[in-house]
């Protein structure tokens, strides 16, 4: 059961061929089974699930299904969830029980999905391996002491090794992309403002975005056509109808105009990755696709402005963290003050730390101009640069990371080596774009993930270039030894 | 931009976070390449650019100046640290 696509498994549990109970039962078994050694999951809602299967296997009897109900997924520990420990990866929220749901999990709740738990991640969202969660590094199931890829790598290592059919992500910089592209699924970041923010715990709040992660394209189209939509509560969240996404997965990508931006081909991208872009390129031409080289002048400013945007949000939105009225507080503080610095002090880890340091440095007195507002007008350039290259093409390609994944403990001496394993995925959060990533062959047996830029709002074109692309490759069904 | 250990504490002390003293060499270092790194802003000249503030620049919604959130005061200070007759506790402020 747990090779199946969520289509597959959708029609069987209509059919009968097996019950909800069964199939959470089944990946239950495999989260016990395996996942002690991945770290995949912080919390597994076991209990929770097998009522909510029973419940679900009623629905599917009386005739009231939907293509989610019933079906498994693993929701990644950002989003609250009401009576469940929602912790961020972080030991400041290790005793969080979420006294309300995200507008997402609302949204999968009603859809009828099964939640199997909540998944690792770095903490507050902040890395790009999944090693500074407070629980402990994830590893991704295609290799020994490889890292998942992050902020998201909980959920990607979990979908990747078959221990949850799909899972939720989010999106700061890449922290859907790159983990799906480093353990071999698909994940897309829709446009900002397309899925509900309201009960996702905020990083960086002009830059997060929700989305799905799956392992086809018909898949994360299911799970994204249930997250997205309008939701008062997020004051950002575009009241827009969604469009059906599933309706357009099959239309021809006859005379698709494909741009490929020369700045994410040259220096820093791994030569056996930029060979294996080149061959999914050319399944594309085969395709009927048409192929044009475009330039996006500003690329290699991204990773700086973000480096500012970002930690400037975070650190205002953490600010909430104070060991007041929630998470973790200090043993005996003498004074308010102290509360506060030891509170955080001891709740934060290092990367998180850092990046409240640097953006309470550019945004104390003195400093605005030189850093927030320079990073917003560099903003505005990148985001021009695609408008313009939007003229041109339907949608961009390129690598989704520069390499496949690298070790655990490799780059985490030095956070700008770090950083730069986004540099191709960044510009896409800073110009608000849907952008996602689909697996495009293995480079000594790793997966190498192909990113997909499209317009604002043109989600649907990218899950149908995708799926079209997995009508004639298998990369998406090969499945890391051991987890067969 | 090299940052001292003094700013690092400055920093730290703006932003109520505590760092051990141990610890700000380190930080004065990673911050600094931080910055170094953020640096590259300044070859391009933005003068004449608008910032932007959000992807999509739309304005902001409004809504009716209405009570929509009913009083939940003892389920959200269930996972307070520290609560009293629906206060949440901190350490005397004033003597």
């Amino acid at each position: 059961m747990h090779t199946k696509t969520i289509v597959d498994l959708s029609s069987g549990l209509k059919e009968g061929a097996f019950s909800s109970e069964e199939l959470v039962q089944h990946f239950l078994k495999r989260i016990d089974q395996l996942d002690p050694d991945l770290n995949s999951f912080i919390t597994v809602t076991g209990e929770q699930a097998l009522a909510a299967a029973h419940e679900a296997d009623q629905k599917i009897k009386a005739g009231g299904a939907g293509p989610l109900t019933g079906i498994p997924f693993a929701h990644k520990d950002i989003f609250c969830t009401k009576g469940v420990r929602t912790s961020c990866g972080s030991r400041m929220l290790d005793n969080f029980i979420a006294p309300y749901n995200a507008g997402v999990t609302e949204k999968m709740q009603q859809a009828g999905a099964i939640m199997l738990g909540k998944t690792n991640m770095d903490e507050f969202a902040m890395g790009s391996s999944n090693e500074t969660s407070y629980y402990g590094p994830v590893k991704n199931p295609w290799g020994d002491n490889l890292v998942p890829g992050g902020s998201s790598g909980g959920s990607a290592s979990a979908v990747a090794a078959r221990l949850s059919p799909a899972s939720t992500g989010t999106d700061t910089g890449g922290s859907i992309r790159q983990p799906a592209a480093l353990c071999g699924i698909t994940g897309i970041k829709p446009t900002y403002g397309r899925v509900s923010r309201y009960g996702m715990i905020a990083f960086a709040s002009s830059l997060d975005q929700g989305g799905p992660m799956a392992r086809t394209a018909e898949d994360a189209a299911l799970v994204l056509q249930t997250m997205a939509g309008f939701d008062e509560r997020d004051s950002t969240c575009v009241d827009q109808p969604v469009p059906d996404y599933t309706a357009s997965l099959n239309d021809s990508i006859q005379g698709l105009k494909i741009g490929l931006p020369k700045e994410y081909f040259g220096e820093g991208l791994d030569a056996n990755v930029a060979r294996t872009i080149d061959e999914a390129i050319a399944e594309y031409r085969k395709l009927g696709a048409e192929v044009v080289d475009i330039s996006l002048p500003n690329s290699k400013l991204a990773a700086p402005a973000y480096y500012v945007v970002a930690p400037a949000e975070c650190s205002s939105n953490l600010s909430r963290m104070d060991g007041v009225r929630f998470g973790h507080r200090c043993k005996d503080p003498v004074d308010l003050e102290d509360l506060y610095k030891r509170s955080r002090g001891e709740g934060f880890g290092e990367e998180v730390k850092r990046r409240i340091l640097i953006g309470a440095y550019a945004l104390s007195a003195g400093y605005y101009d030189a850093y927030y507002l320079k990073a917003q007008q560099i903003r505005r350039l990148i985001s021009d640069d695609f408008k313009k290259a939007f003229e041109q093409v339907d949608v961009i390609m390129s690598p989704t990371a520069p390499t496949t994944a690298f070790g655990l403990g490799e780059k985490t001496k030095d956070p700008i080596t770090m950083y730069l394993s986004d540099i191709y995925t960044i510009a896409v959060n800073l110009a608000g774009l849907p952008g996602m990533s689909v697996p495009a062959g293995f480079v000594n047996e790793l997966p190498v993930g192909l990113q997909i830029i499209g317009n604002y709002f043109d989600e649907a074109r990218l899950l149908n270039v995708a799926h079209q692309y997995q009508q004639v490759t298998d990369w998406h069904t090969r499945i890391p030894k051991g987890f067969e | 931009m090299a940052l001292g250990s003094d700013e690092v504490k400055k920093i730290a002390h703006l932003a109520r976070l505590e760092i051990s003293d141990a610890d700000v060499p380190e930080y004065a270092k990673n911050l600094s390449n931080i910055l170094d790194f953020v640096e590259q802003m300044n070859s391009v000249d933005t003068s004449d650019v608008a910032p932007m503030a959000h992807p999509l620049e739309l304005p902001q919604r409004l809504r009716a100046d209405e009570a929509t959130e009913e009083n939940q005061r003892e389920l959200f200070q269930s996972v307070a640290p520290q609560v009293e007759a629906g206060l949440f506790l901190v350490p005397k402020v004033i003597e």
